[in-house]
């Protein structure tokens, strides 16, 4: 019964997915299609970071980092021609165990890149590792300080993938090849695909979300709220405190690495603004207006202002956009908006004005 | 061999001595009170135990097994459970979930099995929220079950704190003056809610300030202060003891 009513929002929104494909299809308008597979893309980063911030209680300001060694690794990894190197041993060693592809360049000239799949599980990999030695050290730390060591590990990341030329420097990488999930499913940004990538990236997403849905009403869920809540009495209950900091952390850096990489086939690309400060704060941005410990929101929340920034409603003041909205929710909404009561809001702005016009009146 | 042993316990803050080369056994079935004035060291005395603090030296047995170095998580899983001075509840969480907590060491699910919500997770839960059904019952706070936490009185959480240390089903119970701030009625209620725990066979350890509750139900009070123990003994010993009666009422 419980788990009925865990998942029928879930129906709800895979009901929504399919009408607004079918919507755009008959009113000739899938062009939004292709800002909302981003959108989706980005999500399955913030839903990630909703279960950090929201039940953890941990703030990240380096998520961007973790999108981007995903999507940088597995841009480089399938682009990067090793043909030149077929001599070295490694490369021999990885051909023959079959997870090198060998293809053609937009001039023909041969190719011999790694296979998609393995490029994927690789740039995954890393995302988690990394995460788990940074996060062994950086999660020690609490608040103001916790968010100054993960700003700095974003840093990092952007200026690694600004300076180096093996990511191409500030142009990114280009050229990206598709991502053939199975024979006949390929994430690409082809235009006869922009349908199939849809339902791609949006598949992602509801699976992340039953994924996250089941952790937060689990066991382990439990446990987080409690660190949240108190840490020392949940390390007295016998949580081990420390590692399911590091864990939802760790997780958190995989949902967002497996963003990076979908994304980058998506686009056929990626660049250092992806890793950079102003992605990371978006995201932190886009949780605490969903509502820090509510995924719903979160996710809610990451579509429409992905999809409102990624049309470009925003114009050049994007990222003032998404500072303002930190500020005002900080001040405002701490619960995030959908949990605001409107009725209540306005019972207190009464309550703070009557007294004044009670005064007025006695005199 | 005696349940809990602590053998020349000593810790530091800067220059205080807060807890001075203190030894003292706690035997299986017993309730044991620390008392002493204010800043004695019984607090610290119970973070020691429970690992919060670590000790500059000396060493604490439980079972037989050493526990001082331990992480207060180790230390749980091995069977000792504590309620708190000023009540250290989960905020943002119903009372219920507050003593489902207290199963977290008696169940196993781990992230992936959550994730992916496999079905031996199911009965687990259920059998969780059962037990922590029994154990607000037990406290008489099972009509606030579904309520956030920060909604109840300060008499109600103390309840749902201590069914979450008892959920955990501990050897030991730690108990930090567990009838502060409730009124005499409520305190008798704590007395013989003590009593009854100790009959299902877990032995507590409590600091407390109430003499006559420490009086009625205690077996054995250790006296410390200024970080030192001062004595040892049955309860009417400890009413006629003179280092003690100097220490509560000053020299003449």
């Amino acid at each position: 019964m419980d788990l009925l009513k865990r998942y029928i929002p879930v129906f709800c929104l895979l009901a929504l997915v399919i009408s607004v494909q079918l919507v755009t299809q008959f009113t000739e308008t899938s062009f939004y299609l292709t800002q909302l597979t981003m959108s989706a893309y980005y999500s399955v980063v913030v839903i990630g970071l909703c279960v950090l911030m929201g039940y953890g209680g941990q703030i990240s300001l380096g998520h961007a980092g973790f999108f981007a060694i995903g999507g940088y690794l597995a841009g480089a990894l399938t682009t990067h021609n090793l043909l030149p190197f077929r001599e070295h041993g490694l490369v021999v060693f990885l051909d023959r165990i079959g997870l090198l592809v060998a293809g053609k360049d937009l001039y023909g000239g041969n190719l011999l890149t790694v296979e998609p799949w393995a490029a994927c599980i690789a740039a995954v990999l890393a995302s988690g590792i990394i995460a788990l030695a940074i996060g062994g050290p950086v999660l020690k730390l609490k608040g103001h300080y916790l968010a100054m060591a993960t700003l700095g590990f974003g840093i990092i990341i952007y200026r690694i993938a600004l300076a180096s030329a093996y990511f191409g420097e500030a142009d990114g990488i280009s050229e990206v090849p598709g991502f053939m999930l199975l024979p006949g499913i390929e994430v690409s940004g082809s235009f006869r695909a922009r349908t199939l990538n849809y339902y791609i990236a949006w598949g992602m997403v509801t699976c992340g979300v039953i994924l996250l849905l089941n952790l937060i009403h689990s066991r382990v869920g439990r446990a987080l709220r409690s660190i949240h809540g108190a840490e020392e009495a949940a390390n007295a209950m016998g949580v081990n405190t420390a590692r399911y900091k590091l864990y939802i952390f760790v997780l958190s850096a995989v949902f967002a690495a497996f963003a990076g990489v979908f994304m980058t086939h998506y686009n056929g690309g990626i660049g250092p603004s992806e890793a950079g400060i102003m992605k990371s704060v978006r995201y932190v941005a886009i949780v605490a207006v969903g509502g820090m410990a509510n995924l719903w929101g979160a996710l809610v929340m990451g579509i429409v202002l992905n999809f409102l920034s990624l049309r470009g409603v925003f114009g050049s003041y994007d990222d003032a956009v998404f500072g303002a909205i930190l500020i005002i929710i900080m001040l405002f909404a701490p619960q995030g908006i959908l949990k605001i009561n409107l009725w209540q809001q306005v019972k207190q702005l009464l309550s703070h004005l009557t007294p004044a016009l009670r005064k007025e009146e006695t005199e | 061999m005696a349940l809990l042993e602590i053998q020349n316990l000593n810790r530091r803050f800067g220059g205080l001595q807060a807890v001075n080369n203190v030894s003292f056994n706690v035997e299986q079935g017993i309730i044991k009170a620390v008392i002493g004035p204010n800043g004695a060291g019984k607090t610290t005395l119970f973070n020691l135990i429970a690992g919060n603090l670590p000790a500059n030296s000396g060493k604490i047995y439980f079972n037989n097994e050493r526990i001082s170095g331990r992480k207060p998580y180790q230390i749980a899983k091995q069977g000792i459970s504590r309620t708190y001075q000023n009540i250290k509840l989960f905020h943002g969480m119903t009372a219920l979930e507050n003593v489902m907590l207290g199963r977290h060491i008696r169940s196993k699910a781990g992230f992936m099995a959550g994730m992916l919500n496999l079905p031996w997770t199911w009965s687990e839960e259920k059998k969780i929220k059962e037990k922590s059904m029994e154990y607000l019952d037990l406290l008489g706070v099972a009509d606030c079950a579904d309520t956030e936490i920060s909604n109840l009185s300060f008499g109600q959480q103390r309840g749902v704190e201590f069914a979450r240390a008892l959920a955990s089903e501990p050897t030991l119970l730690l108990l930090d003056e567990p009838a502060a701030g409730l009124n005499i009625y409520e305190t008798a209620e704590i007395g013989r809610l003590i009593m009854k725990i100790r009959q299902s066979g877990i032995t507590i350890l409590l600091v407390e300030h109430d003499m006559s509750l420490v009086m009625d139900i205690s077996d054995e009070i250790v006296v410390l202060s200024f970080g030192e123990k001062i004595a040892e003994d049955l309860p009417q010993n400890i009413q006629q003891n003179e280092e003690v009666i100097r220490v509560y009422l000053g020299d003449e």
